[in-house]
């Protein structure tokens, strides 16, 4: 910088030329809305994170590999095999002769050996026993068994293992992916949508491959219907009281701060209520529905009242106006008229409130959901309510917390199936809105 | 179920005085239902009404107290040379229950005879085989001290349900006879009938209270009987944690600070996540989006606050846990090795962050948008650009609401299980490293009390004086968190 421009006069500003401190200004506007555009992108990336993991780890839960053979067993087979000391491994041995007897007709000219069927298909004796017990006219008919292959070969044909990570084990030999391979180009061993998945029942600690959430979607069923049956009624007749009758008093305020306050609980702290109450003190039976139902019932009532009176507040005082003005009475006015009119609302905030219900897992863990295995459907209605069951939440927690990482996909799968329900409740509830708010 | 079919005839009882006092009240004016005081209906809901309503309440009062009755006659019946020691009275008469139960199993299985299971001299052993058959679980030896007390927590269990059975449907009929005799063209049937549902509306609102109550009892009562066992002083001020699994032993540790220290820890993680991409979100789509953003971008991040909590713990667990190790691990991205596994006070941190963000967004969005609008015509009329209106004026005035909704946030953070459960791991220990395993106080209740169902070492009886403090804190925060917000709001209404 010269002298010169020292002493020469300031030049004048402009609104048109911006100074240096303008552009400070407005760069650090530009700052400022670029930080506000980085979070709401942080937010939207962080969801399709989400949802890409669970829809990419998930979807492998609904297909399995399975290995279609065509068996038939004889009268005569069947009642040597019963007669065995070892029956299902009776079973097992003429079921693997059929299985060699598909490798022969398919021409698959590798050579292997016997054990190499079982490593394979793994133990299948016992599932088909059961298929000819329970169904003894198919004896002498040939039978299209399709049955799911191990978990590992499984893995094989889905990319979780390669030839390279494999090591030789009584689990699987590397020679084992010959004649693997060699069934999956004839057609044998392919691809098919698991319908077990969805309609089975968890199938204990060492069979990822049987287990699915049918019998916890049942379970979860039950559960809801308790906690509309119990919230739905209490928490509407505890928002009609408040909005419509109480009076302003020590009680009135004490109801309302226990209320708001107890829709801050941690959901764990219903779980140490419902284990105190329910189980220590009243003796209801552990892991059931029944149990669940509650805990979840009194969770859920907060949002249902909170929801339920905000739409009987929008419901306009003229309404009472004018059916008091014809003579109905303060009770009569609310019953046949207010409470209809906010019906939509009402409904629509159970809904919301079950799909919240239907996700919580923390108070499930604490009734004893979690260390039980569902391993089938309950028998009858009631039986529905008190037996003991798990629910989606506590079956997905429970596969998330097993050993076997197998099991990780059967989770993400559960979540998939939980989140349809979800998604479901949800667009229900906003119909409701859409089709039956009224604007005052 | 002796119990559902109770129901259903008192609710058969009210149906049937329904009907007969609504023709009663009809007949009684000749058909004429204007000469009645009230519409015939009214007459027949107080007929329901009063036979249902007493009979209800009895039933739930019955089966409340009931335990309470069997309990004392069977404790009566237990001498105190037969409690082991280490064990208890509860312990025992909860194998007496379980005896109790399995014999009614067996009974019903068919394998056991019920002259046998009535035989107060009956061998023990073959009582045994026979629970054993029909599949019952069996815990303790049954002596033939405890095969007593089961019988009569049988037979007492048995008359008492029988009695119950009897009084409340003499209790219903009762109601519907008095209610048909009240039945009259002159009695007040409406101002009845709705001063009933008045009370049970009051009734249902009641609940709330007593939910509370419930959990407070219930937390209290648990947690004086753990500090009866372990000294207080130990719990509050210990900084170890180390439950010994042999149960029953008395060699545990049970120092509640490093459990808090993990929970403080991992929601100051999350909150460092949440606050900044949650408060910035809510500047940008209250002062700046347009309304089409503002529709898009705002439903997008309340899906975050929909997903279950389960979801957000696997994603933890299966997701990010092994993604961040792959950048802070051994041989990872950044050639550090700072973090061994996957499980992590970052995971948990990181994870749960993400799930509080439309909580602190909406939150403060509301908030901001209660600042009215004068305050900013005055900042833009001065001078001031947008951000700088928002830095120095609006951020300022509505400071005290999202410090509250801030603190909402962090009770959320303190009492969330899932994620912490499935994502932080399970070891407790005080240490300053964001990349080591460190566990919550709602882990430790989760793997305290899971699977247990008798509550008697200390052991299982710490998990309630653990959520007796996270009741206390979170409501804590909480009631603070409101007040903030209320006195805030109450400022510019």
């Amino acid at each position: 910088m010269s002298d010169a421009s020292l002493n020469a006069p300031r030049p004048k500003s402009s609104l048109l030329t911006l100074n240096a401190r303008t552009k400070k200004r407005n760069a650090a506007e530009k700052r400022f809305k670029a930080y506000g555009i980085t979070a709401i992108a942080i937010g939207v990336f962080f969801l399709a994170v989400l949802a890409f993991s669970i829809i990419r780890s998930g979807l492998p839960a609904f297909t399995n590999v399975v290995i279609s053979v065509d068996f038939t067993l004889s009268q005569d087979e069947f009642d040597a095999a019963e007669k065995e000391l070892f029956k299902t491994k009776a079973y097992q041995g003429l079921f693997n002769a059929a299985v060699k007897q598909t490798v022969a007709d398919n021409q698959i000219d590798v050579a292997f050996e016997d054990d190499a069927i079982e490593r394979i298909m793994g133990k299948t004796g016992g599932i088909i026993r059961e298929h000819y017990r329970a169904n003894p006219d198919d004896l002498g008919k040939p039978v299209a068994f399709e049955l799911p292959v191990a978990s590992r070969v499984d893995g094989y044909i889905n990319g979780r293992v390669t030839r390279d990570t494999v090591q030789d084990s009584r689990f699987l030999m590397l020679t084992d992916l010959d004649l693997v391979d060699g069934l999956q180009e004839a057609g044998v061993i392919r691809n098919a949508f698991n319908w077990n998945f969805i309609t089975g029942a968890d199938s204990g600690v060492d069979n990822p491959g049987g287990a699915g959430i049918g019998a916890s979607v049942v379970g979860s069923f039950f559960m809801m219907l308790v906690v509309l049956f119990l919230s739905l009624p209490i928490g509407v007749a505890a928002s009609i009281y408040l909005e419509e009758f109480a009076p302003q008093n020590r009680f009135t305020d004490l109801i309302e701060v226990n209320i708001s306050n107890l829709a801050a609980v941690p959901s764990i702290v219903f779980g140490i209520l419902g284990l105190a109450v329910f189980i220590q003190f009243m003796h209801l039976p552990q892991s059931a529905p029944l149990v669940g139902g509650l805990v979840l019932t009194l969770m859920t009532l907060p949002t249902i009242i909170i929801s339920t009176r905000a739409s009987l507040k929008s419901v306009p005082p003229s309404i009472r106006d004018a059916a008091l003005g014809v003579g109905a009475s303060k009770m009569q006015a609310v019953f046949h008229h207010v409470l209809p009119l906010a019906m939509p609302g009402i409904l629509t905030g159970t809904i919301i409130g079950l799909a919240q219900a239907l996700g919580e897992t923390a108070p499930l863990l604490l009734i004893g959901m979690v260390g039980f295995v569902a391993r089938g459907y309950p028998d009858g209605f009631i039986a529905g309510f008190t037996e003991a069951n798990s629910a989606m939440p506590a079956q997905i927690y429970t596969w998330a917390a097993r050993a076997d990482v197998s099991f990780y996909e059967k989770a993400w799968g559960g979540i998939i199936i939980l989140l349809i329900f979800l998604l479901t409740m949800n667009i229900i509830a906003i119909i409701l809105r859409r089709r039956f708010e009224r604007r005052w | 179920m002796p119990l559902l079919w109770l129901v259903l005839i008192v609710l058969a009882i009210a149906a049937i005085g329904y009907v007969v006092a609504r023709s009663r009240a009809l007949a009684s004016t000749g058909g004429e239902s204007r000469t009645l005081h009230s519409l015939p209906s009214y007459y027949g809901w107080n007929a329901a009404m009063k036979a249902a309503v007493p009979a209800f309440g009895i039933l739930v009062l019955w089966l409340l107290a009931q335990p309470f009755y069997v309990n004392n006659v069977v404790s009566g019946m237990i001498p105190e040379s037969v409690i082991d020691e280490g064990s208890s009275r509860n312990l025992v008469i909860a194998e007496v229950r379980r005896t109790a139960e399995g014999i009614e199993q067996a009974l019903n299985a068919g394998v056991l005879d019920p002259t046998l299971a009535n035989d107060p001299n009956a061998d023990v052993a073959e009582i045994t085989a026979r629970l054993k058959e029909a599949g019952a679980i069996v815990t303790g030896e049954i002596t033939q001290i405890k095969l007593q007390a089961a019988q009569s927590y049988r037979s007492v269990s048995a008359s008492g349900g029988l009695l119950m059975a009897a009084l409340v449907i003499l209790a219903a009929l009762a109601g519907a006879a008095f209610a048909i005799r009240q039945t009259h063209p002159n009695f007040w049937a409406r101002n009845t009938v709705e001063n009933g549902i008045r009370y049970l509306l009051i009734a249902a609102a009641s609940i709330a209270v007593l939910t509370t109550v419930g959990i407070v009892f219930s937390l209290v009562f648990n947690t004086v009987e753990f500090f009866r066992l372990y000294p207080f002083t130990d719990f509050f001020f210990g900084t170890q944690w180390a439950p010994s699994f042999s149960g029953r032993g008395g060699s545990s540790e049970l120092g509640v600070l490093p459990l808090l220290w993990g929970t403080l820890y991992i929601s100051i993680v999350a909150l460092m996540v949440a606050v900044p991409v949650g408060l910035f979100a809510a500047i940008y789509l209250s002062e700046y989006a347009s309304s089409r953003v503002r529709s898009i971008a705002k439903p997008l991040l309340e899906i975050l606050a929909g997903i279950p909590t389960i979801v957000y713990g696997l994603f933890a667990l299966l997701t990010v846990g092994p993604l961040l190790v792959s950048f802070f691990g051994d041989g990872g991205w950044l050639g550090v090795s700072w973090q061994g596994g996957g499980r992590a006070v970052i995971t948990a941190g990181l994870v749960m962050g993400i799930m509080l963000i439309p909580f602190v967004s909406s939150l403060s969005d509301d908030i901001i948008n209660a600042v009215p609008q004068s305050m900013r015509d005055g900042s833009y009329g001065l001078g001031a650009t947008k951000s700088e209106t928002i830095r120095q004026v609006i951020i300022p005035a509505a400071l005290p609401g999202i410090v509250g909704a801030i603190l909402l946030a962090a009770s959320r953070a303190i009492g969330e299980t899932m994620i912490v459960v499935l994502g932080a791991g399970a070891a407790a220990r005080l240490s300053l490293n964001p990349f080591e395993a460190m566990t919550t106080v709602t882990a430790k209740i989760v793997s305290q009390l899971t699977g247990d169902s008798d509550f008697a070492s200390p052991e299982a009886l710490v998990a309630f004086a653990l959520g007796m403090t996270l009741f206390v804190i979170t409501l804590g925060l909480n009631v603070f968190a409101l007040y903030i917000v209320r006195k805030y709001r109450e400022q510019y209404d």
